[in-house]
């Protein structure tokens, strides 16, 4: 035992719950799922931190929000200060709260976790966040006199938006390109409602405009204009164009009516709002039945937007066991207490067809061999052991890869051999000076915090670049 | 936002054109690719073709038909007006080179993509002849138009009521049968394209049709707009839409194109009760 843990004996082994919810009633409705601590859990909550000397957890974070810090201010109730700590390093608190993999990142590493639940720091972020945003006064940022140097950001997701407010901060004239008609990426057409109110992304983004960023929507690089040309007009250019090119498994019946794409079916509903239609115009099909091809974070989602767009069954369809599933434990979790159906050990080999409108998806059964080079036992087919999966909705959530837009247009930057473009980890440099590239484009679909601690990086390096320190040196494929 | 600079009915009651500022946009358009435009806060997003591109004037030109809910509110926008949004150019551009004859051949509003298209052929030295149909003469559109920029216009309509009577095919095998036809550009409706591909391929002439299916973002992230090619998914607004029609599973494209008939129904219905007016006040 460490002294620190010595000196709080009586530490309650439990984090404090959260009030949810009832699992019945939000499946049918879109509000958010999680409802967030009060003051008193919050308190209670933040008492559990035993304020480690030298504190793992932050080690954890990707951002290194200073963890200790600020559940120290929550524990002296004084929420501005907290609040004010988280944002030192992290621009989007109300998201990460909500969204990140704490479970794999900060709370992994909490020392009360060794021997007992790790402190909820992800519920403490968000509760911070909320307390500011229906309390505070949001801190307007400190902004450097203007270097007179102008940066273009391709993409408004979570690493372009960090990487605008940063280099906004130093003192950079900053224009960021969205293709869509709002900013905000992922946060905004996939991942739904009750899972992260489009309002915090919406307040997120608002404190860039503060900050005197301007986002351009409607704006497709590589269409209305190309790095080339944006590089004529600005010094500098960071690339986020994230990882939206939807993955079909190449399956017979897979263009019929009825089978959806995760990012269609999800922007549909969460961009332009289908689960109000006729309020709002673009329509979306709900069948009876819908089966979700995919286990990660983007398969529950659709899933339990299937089941709250009124579907009666709502299934996951998963090549390997549960115990593989890539999305977090939570949103197993939370789709489990609403009544998803986890067909598990399953692999699609058709979809079946009736008049053009899929009709069931026929599967086999997988068992699992030898590991392979993700270190996860192999699925493999089980001879003769074809069934039918009753579908009407087919929803394709097997991973995207590259937009070969912005790559595809741009001279002497260089790719990786599945289309993603070659950056330096730490600075975000390409092949090419001057242009930087960050998050999803980089990595293939990540996490939030991962997209935004790039767009960080990225954009320390290129107020080096810019204020004249020695020219930077660009990367070169392996 | 864009402004609507200048608004014309171009067939009633149901046809406009409309002139849009939009510079940016002009100076990298070319023929052949299209706009998504989103009339407001609760609209759809939908794709619509450049009927024309000024870019020393920076506008370009849509027309549209009304054919349901966002299309009926679209023409009833008038001079003035500004556009929620819109985000272009989208798609690849028709590929234009000089090959010697080209036919286009176009149907319902495709008769408008295929100005600029036609245009630059005629520019790239082919002779072009323009090949168009409808019903009945009073519902054709831009045949003056056509007529500047081709070396020939060839009017069909289904009562006769001018020129050939008959259905488009039928003009154009006559065309075909010269035998000096390097290639066929057709843009309109599925099933028009469809048999004008019929027809063509017994000719063995090359044939470039543009795909219309339902699109979402129309920059290649959400799939709505697959089509299939030679056996082969592809999305049609990155990667088209112009494709070999001989290589269109067309059945696919005019399936995919009803998935949501009674949705569009409903919104279309609901709309028209709102606003008992509509053909006639726009
Ligand atoms: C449904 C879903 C659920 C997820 N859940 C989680 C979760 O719970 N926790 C978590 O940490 N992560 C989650 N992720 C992953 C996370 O959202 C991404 O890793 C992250 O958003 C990547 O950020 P980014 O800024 O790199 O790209 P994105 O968020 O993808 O943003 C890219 C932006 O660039 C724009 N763009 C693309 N091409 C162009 C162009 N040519 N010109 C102009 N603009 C362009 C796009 O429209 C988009 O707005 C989820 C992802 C999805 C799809
Ligand atoms: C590349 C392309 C270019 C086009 N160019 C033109 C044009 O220049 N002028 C013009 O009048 N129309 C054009 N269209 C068709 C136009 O997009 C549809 O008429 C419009 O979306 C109809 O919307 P609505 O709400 O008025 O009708 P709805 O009631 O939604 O639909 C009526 C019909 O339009 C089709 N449709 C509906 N939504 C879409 C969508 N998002 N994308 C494509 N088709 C859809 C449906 O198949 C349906 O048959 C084009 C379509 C594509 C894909
Ligand atoms: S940003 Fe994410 S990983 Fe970092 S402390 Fe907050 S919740 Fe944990
Ligand atoms: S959150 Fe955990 S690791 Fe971090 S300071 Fe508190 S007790 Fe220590
Ligand atoms: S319209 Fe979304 S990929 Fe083509």
């Amino acid at each position: 035992m460490t002294d620190e843990e010595r000196k709080k004996p009586k530490l309650i082994p439990n984090r404090t719950p959260i009030p949810e919810q009832d699992p019945k009633e939000r499946g049918k409705n879109f509000n958010e799922v999680s409802l967030g601590y009060s003051v008193e859990q919050a308190l209670l909550e933040a008492e559990r931190c035993i304020g480690c000397a030298r504190p793992p957890c932050v080690k954890g974070c990707p951002v290194n929000v200073p963890i200790k810090d600020f559940i120290a201010y929550i524990q002296a109730q004084d929420f501005q200060s907290a609040i004010n700590k988280i944002k030192e390093t992290n621009i989007l608190p109300a998201v990460c709260g909500r969204v990140c993999p704490q479970e794999d990142q900060c709370e992994k590493a909490c020392v009360v976790g060794k021997k007992f639940e790790p402190v909820a720091i992800g519920r403490l972020e968000r509760f911070a966040a909320d307390w500011e945003r229906e309390h505070g006064h949001r801190l307007k940022p400190k902004i450097a006199p203007s270097t007179g140097k102008k940066v273009a950001i391709i993409g408004s997701g979570p690493s372009g938006v960090t990487c605008a407010s940063d280099l906004a901060q130093l003192g950079h004239q900053v224009t960021i390109f969205e293709a869509l008609h709002e900013p905000g990426g992922v946060l905004l057409y996939g991942i739904p409602e009750f899972r992260l109110p489009k309002k915090m992304v919406a307040g997120e983004i608002a404190g860039l405009a503060d900050m005197g960023v301007v986002i351009r929507t409607n704006s497709v690089v590589g269409k209305l204009m190309t790095v080339d040309e944006l590089m004529e007009e600005y010094d500098a250019c960071y690339i986020a164009t994230g990882a939206g090119l939807p993955n079909f498994m190449g399956i017979e019946g897979e263009n019929l009516n009825g089978v959806y794409s995760a990012n269609e079916f999800l922007t549909r509903t969460n961009l332009m709002k289908a689960y109000t239609f006729p309020e709002y115009d673009t329509p979306i099909k709900v069948g009876d039945r819908v089966a979700v091809v995919g286990g990660g974070n983007v398969a529950m989602d659709s899933v339990r937007t299937a089941l709250r767009l009124g579907a009666k069954e709502a299934t996951i369809i998963y090549r390997r066991s549960e115990t593989e599933l890539p999305a977090r434990g939570e949103e197993v979790h939370h789709a489990k207490e609403e009544g998803i159906r986890f067909e598990m050990l399953t692999s699609p080999i058709r979809i079946v067809g009736e008049d053009g409108w899929a009709k069931a998806i026929e599967c086999v059964k997988m068992e699992l061999g030898e590991p392979d080079d993700s270190g996860r036992r192999r699925p493999v087919p089980i001879a003769g052991s074809e069934f039918e999966v009753p579908a009407d909705i087919v929803i394709m959530a097997i991973g995207t890869g590259a937009n070969p837009l912005v790559p595809r247009s741009t001279r002497d930057l260089e790719l990786t051999q599945r289309g993603y473009i070659i950056a330096d980890e730490e600075t975000g440099r390409t092949s090419r000076p001057g242009v930087y590239a960050g998050g999803d484009i980089v990595t293939g679909s990540a996490t939030v915090i991962l997209a935004m601690g790039a767009g960080r990086k990225a954009a320390n390096d290129i107020h080096k670049y810019l204020m004249g320190e020695p020219e930077p040196e660009t990367v070169q494929k392996a | 936002m864009a402004k609507i600079l200048e608004k014309r009915l171009i067939r009633p009651p149901d046809v406009f054109y409309f002139k849009i500022d939009a510079p940016q946009i002009s100076r990298k358009a070319q023929p052949g690719q299209f706009v998504i435009i989103r009339l407001h806060d609760h609209g759809e997003r939908i794709p619509l073709s450049l009927a024309d591109i000024d870019p020393d004037e920076g506008t370009i030109s849509l027309i549209v038909m009304a054919v349901g809910k966002t299309s009926a509110e679209f023409v009833r926008m008038k001079a003035g007006d500004e556009i929620s949004d819109l985000c272009g150019p989208l798609g690849q551009p028709t590929h234009i080179e000089k090959l010697g004859k080209v036919i286009v051949i176009g149907g319902g509003f495709g008769v408008a993509p295929l100005f600029p298209i036609a245009r630059a052929f005629k520019a790239a030295g082919n002779k072009v002849v323009c090949v168009m149909g409808a019903r009945s003469a009073d519902l054709l559109i831009y045949e003056k138009e056509m007529g500047e920029v081709c070396d020939e216009v060839l009017v069909t309509t289904d009562d006769g009521s001018k020129g050939v009577k008959g259905v488009v095919t039928v003009a154009l095998e006559q065309e075909l049968e010269k035998g000096d036809t390097n290639l066929v550009v057709a843009v309109g409706p599925a099933i028009m394209m469809k048999f004008v591909c019929l027809t063509t391929k017994n000719f063995g002439v090359k044939t470039m049709v543009s795909l219309n299916p339902i699109m979402v973002d129309g920059s290649g992230m959400c799939g709505a707009c697959r089509v299939s090619v030679g056996g082969e998914t592809r999305f049609a607004c990155t990667d088209g839409p112009d494709f070999d029609g001989h290589l269109v599973d067309w059945d696919l494209l005019m399936s995919r194109q009803k998935m949501y008939l009674g949705e569009e129904k409903e919104s279309f219905e609901a709309w028209k009760a709102r606003h008992p007016d509509i053909l006639t006040e726009a």
